[in-house]
């Protein structure tokens, strides 16, 4: 099996799963009941997917929001392609950095192409972190219009869920 | 800032530890109780009281959309009247999984998901034409760090600041 394909019983897996797994002592043993395999199966299954990075680990989730972490801010900067790979990793290894990724600009509309993500629990936390990132990029940055980088602080969250696979999609 | 919900050591070891990862095996909160020195059904019942907190959103294995599909992030610049109006509009495609709206030009930022490419460009058309509005579309070329968990502190803040002086 090549590492990105799922078979139907990893979907069923996916499908039984995504929501959670039950409270209760023995989860795999509810697991393994529902896919029908053995508990052995089912902990190799689970092996197996994070082996090939489609589960990135089981885990609580929190709600970082209820935690106090009401701020977050999509930090855009607008780098230099030359060095944008070396930086980015910098970037991502910041321990407020929760992701950060490389995306394509979209010129005029939209220069930048370095994002990282930032949590807090107050404004000026936020823009604390902005200004440790900018000091980190100072020498990578340029700009092709405007700013060479931005903050897009969050309002509201409007929607957010959990991966949803449908039951009978392929 | 005060948090509203108080936490209990246990709350506090619980929430830090699993939301690294609990151990792959049959009775992975017995392995945790006896590292917290309490008993399984203690710590079942405190990830209970958790989740019925609204702390915790779930507990299991947490996918990666760029393995299991395609996926995109994605914003539109909504006029401000029209804004709630879009949003509705966009959080009813069973494809998007979050949309934040964020203080900007661009103010709806949302993420697209599909089982394939084709259908992810296909979703995001579909978007398009019901709401009216360019989609500016933003795939990860690279990701360098993906890993949502942090550890929280769970000092209030005044106190932290001013231990940090």
């Amino acid at each position: 099996m090549s590492s990105k394909k799922i078979s139907p019983l990893e979907r069923q897996y996916i499908v039984l799963t995504q929501q959670g797994l039950p409270l209760c002592a023995k989860p795999y043993h509810w697991l393994a009941e529902q896919l029908d395999i053995s508990v052995e199966q089912t902990l190799a299954m689970t092996n197996d997917l994070k082996a090939r990075g489609i589960i990135r680990r089981v885990a609580a989730v929190p709600n970082h929001y209820k935690l106090g972490y009401k701020f977050n801010g999509m930090t855009t900067w607008d780098v230099n392609d030359d060095q944008a790979m070396e930086f980015g990793e910098k970037v991502g290894q910041l321990p407020f950095v929760s992701h950060c990724y490389l995306r394509p600009r979209h010129l005029p509309q939209w220069n930048f192409n370095l994002f990282a993500m930032v949590h807090g629990r107050s404004e000026s936390e936020i823009a604390q972190y902005q200004q440790q990132i900018k000091q980190l990029l100072s020498d990578v940055l340029q700009s092709h219009q405007g700013p060479t980088n931005d903050v897009l602080t969050s309002t509201r969250i409007l929607k957010k869920t959990g991966l949803r696979l449908r039951v009978n999609s392929k | 800032m005060e948090l509203a919900i108080e936490f209990d050591s246990l709350s506090q070891q619980i929430i830090n530890t699993y939301q690294r990862g609990f151990p792959l095996c049959s009775r992975p909160f017995l392995q945790l109780a006896t590292e917290f020195n309490v008993s399984e059904q203690e710590v079942i019942d405190c990830l209970e009281r958790l989740k019925a907190q609204q702390v915790l959103s779930r507990l299991g294995p947490v996918f990666n959309h760029m393995q299991a599909g395609a996926s995109t992030l994605a914003a539109i610049a909504a006029p401000v009247d029209k804004m709630n109006q879009i949003a509705a509009i966009i959080n009813k495609s069973p494809q998007v999984n979050h949309n934040y709206a964020r203080e900007h030009d661009y103010n709806l930022w949302f993420v697209v998901t599909a089982a394939t490419e084709s259908e992810l460009t296909q979703a995001i058309k579909d978007i398009e034409l019901a709401i009216g509005y360019p989609i500016l579309v933003l795939p990860m070329e690279r990701s360098y760090h993906i890993d949502l968990s942090f550890k929280v502190c769970f000092k209030p803040l005044a106190q932290e600041v001013a231990n940090d002086h």
